[in-house]
């Protein structure tokens, strides 16, 4: 049933960088101020509209980003009057999303506004090893953790073990992957790979190779969000927002429950599905997460678009790449298009063009429904989100 | 950059357990309701939320849940470790903990292998549970 408040999305913008740096020069929040303001104004508003604002992100701590969208809302000099900072890693911005839509059903906004931004690559400041261990940290920080892809090389090791996974198997993710980037004149990486280049690449993590790794670069991306009955009266064409749902479980991933297993994908995925009314053969086109190639694997079994073990055959043969059967991460993703360090911003920006039918070269033909699933910390938390064409 | 290796902050909740690992024992918390041991500590015990907790020692022995071997350290502190094996133990008594094995051939870890807790003292106040293949 339609209703005049179902939430919608009626604007996106992300930052031009160039060999993974941004362009313009401005701070991590000029930055920030720059995508809110383009994501607001495509869609015929401004931000003295935004009440609902929310961000994450990893700048300014300890200080001012503690309390992020305090100091974004400074910045931007504007008085909203529902926020959320909710930070679960780089799956934050699909719960923002989940969060916005409650508040626009609720009627406790009328325009949300969801930012990030992150000059990482330009500060050299990409540094989770220097991270203090205290709490759960202390065990596990001492021992020479490497952070974050120990954590994923673990995974991938007892996934591995239980289920004969294969280094082959995760490299063609990577190699479907950059093939969608060649098609993306924004990304980073668009030269040829292969799936030898994968396994002859540095060895980091064993079993992960360099080349499993996602990019370090830096971005920006900003969604706006409003009714649908608002929508009508605005310039860009709505995508709906249709179900969600998030779950954690762990920081340290010596507490992930089950290794070979991603609890929170699983919970977070039947979750908006169900909300959204929508089984695995209604989905057009999906966009995951892919901190490394492993995480892509995990993310596929537990949103059950395989079963649990399958995931190796499954992306097998190029399947995901440009023309197979299962379109995915199709602006060449955070392992070759972009990964400013929270990268669920930009899954959600590439679905939402690919709704809108403005992807050039690499839109997926008559992609009507799209699956979204930010995964953040160390396998550590899932957020979904389904979007529709309206 | 510090090259010096990072040290636990210790707390009230892993005092104990730092204190007996200097002094070459695995203490544990173990729960006096659910009888369920765990790992990291904590003022209630994870699996009933009891707070009827007392350390315990621990066989040491247990096996290799998953491991991976560092290519790159992490970080420079690290550096003249590489390659070394940085490994989930599953503990005879439940419990998973994240420790190094101790090899000369990290090639030889597998996932399964059993392993037994070595002391390595590390400065006058801290001693680190390491593993090694048995
Ligand atoms: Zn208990």
């Amino acid at each position: 049933m339609k209703n005049g408040r179902d939430p919608v999305i009626v604007g996106l913008a992300d930052a031009p960088i160039e060999d993974g740096k941004f362009v313009t020069k401005a701070s991590v929040l000029g930055h920030a101020a720059l995508v809110a303001k383009a994501a607001v104004e495509e869609a015929g508003l401004t931000l003295d509209d935004v009440d609902g604002l929310l961000t994450a992100g990893m700048w300014g701590v300890p200080g001012p980003g503690q309390l992020a969208t305090v100091t974004l809302g400074e910045y931007l000099n504007i008085m909203p009057t529902y926020v959320d900072g909710t930070n679960i890693g780089g799956s934050a911005f699909e719960a923002h999303v989940a969060h916005a839509a409650m508040a626009l059903r609720e009627g406790y906004c009328e325009v949300a506004l969801i930012v990030y931004s992150s000059d990482q690559k330009s500060l050299r400041s990409r540094n989770l090893g220097g991270r203090p261990s205290v709490l759960s940290m202390q065990h596990e920080t001492p021992y020479g953790m490497p952070t974050p892809v120990g954590g994923y090389a673990m995974a991938a090791q007892r996934h591995m073990h239980e289920y004969g996974t294969t280094s082959e198997n995760l490299a063609e993710i990577a190699v479907a992957t950059r093939k969608w980037a060649q098609l993306n004149p924004a990304a980073t990486r668009r030269d040829p790979l292969t799936v030898d280049d994968v396994l002859s690449s540095t060895m980091i993590s064993e079993p992960l190779h360099l080349l499993d790794c996602c990019l370090v670069t830096d971005g920006a991306g900003a969604i706006v969000m409003t009714t649908a009955e608002r929508a009508r009266d605005l310039k860009t064409k709505p995508v709906a927002v249709k179900g969600y749902g998030e779950a954690h479980t762990h920081w340290a991933i010596g507490e992930m429950p089950d290794l070979a297993r991603l609890l929170p994908a699983q919970k977070a995925g039947e979750t908006a599905m169900k909300m959204a009314g929508v089984s695995h053969s209604d989905i057009d086109v999906v966009e995951v997460y892919d901190s490394f190639t492993v995480t892509v694997l995990l993310t596929l079994e537990a949103l059950g678009f395989c079963k649990i073990g399958e995931g190796g055959d499954f992306v097998s043969g190029q399947r995901t790449a440009p023309g197979g059967a299962f379109p995915m991460n199709t602006n060449g993703g955070g392992l070759s298009a972009l990964h400013p360090g929270m990268y669920g911003m930009f899954l959600l920006i590439e679905a939402s063009r690919q709704l809108r039918g403005v992807c050039g070269d690499r839109q997926v033909a008559g992609a009507e429904t799209a699956l979204v699933h930010g995964t953040g910390g160390t396998l550590s938390s899932g957020a979904t989100v389904i979007l529709q064409k309206d | 950059m510090s090259t010096e290796k990072p040290l636990p902050v210790i707390d009230h909740d892993s005092a104990p357990y730092w204190e007996a690992a200097h002094e070459g024992r695995l203490d544990i918390p173990l729960c006096g309701d659910c009888g369920k041991h765990h790992f990291y500590p904590r003022a209630i015990c994870p699996h009933c939320h009891s707070d009827n907790l007392k350390f315990d020692t621990v066989s040491g022995r247990g096996e290799v849940h998953t491991f991976t071997i560092a290519r790159r350290p992490a970080g420079p502190a690290f550096a003249d470790d590489v390659p070394y094996v940085v490994a989930l133990i599953e503990l005879e008594e439940g419990p998973r903990m994240m420790s190094r094995i101790q090899t000369d051939d990290p090639e030889s870890v597998r996932i399964g292998a059993k392993v037994e807790v070595t002391f390595v003292k590390a400065t006058d106040e801290i001693t680190f549970p390491y593993f090694r293949m048995t």
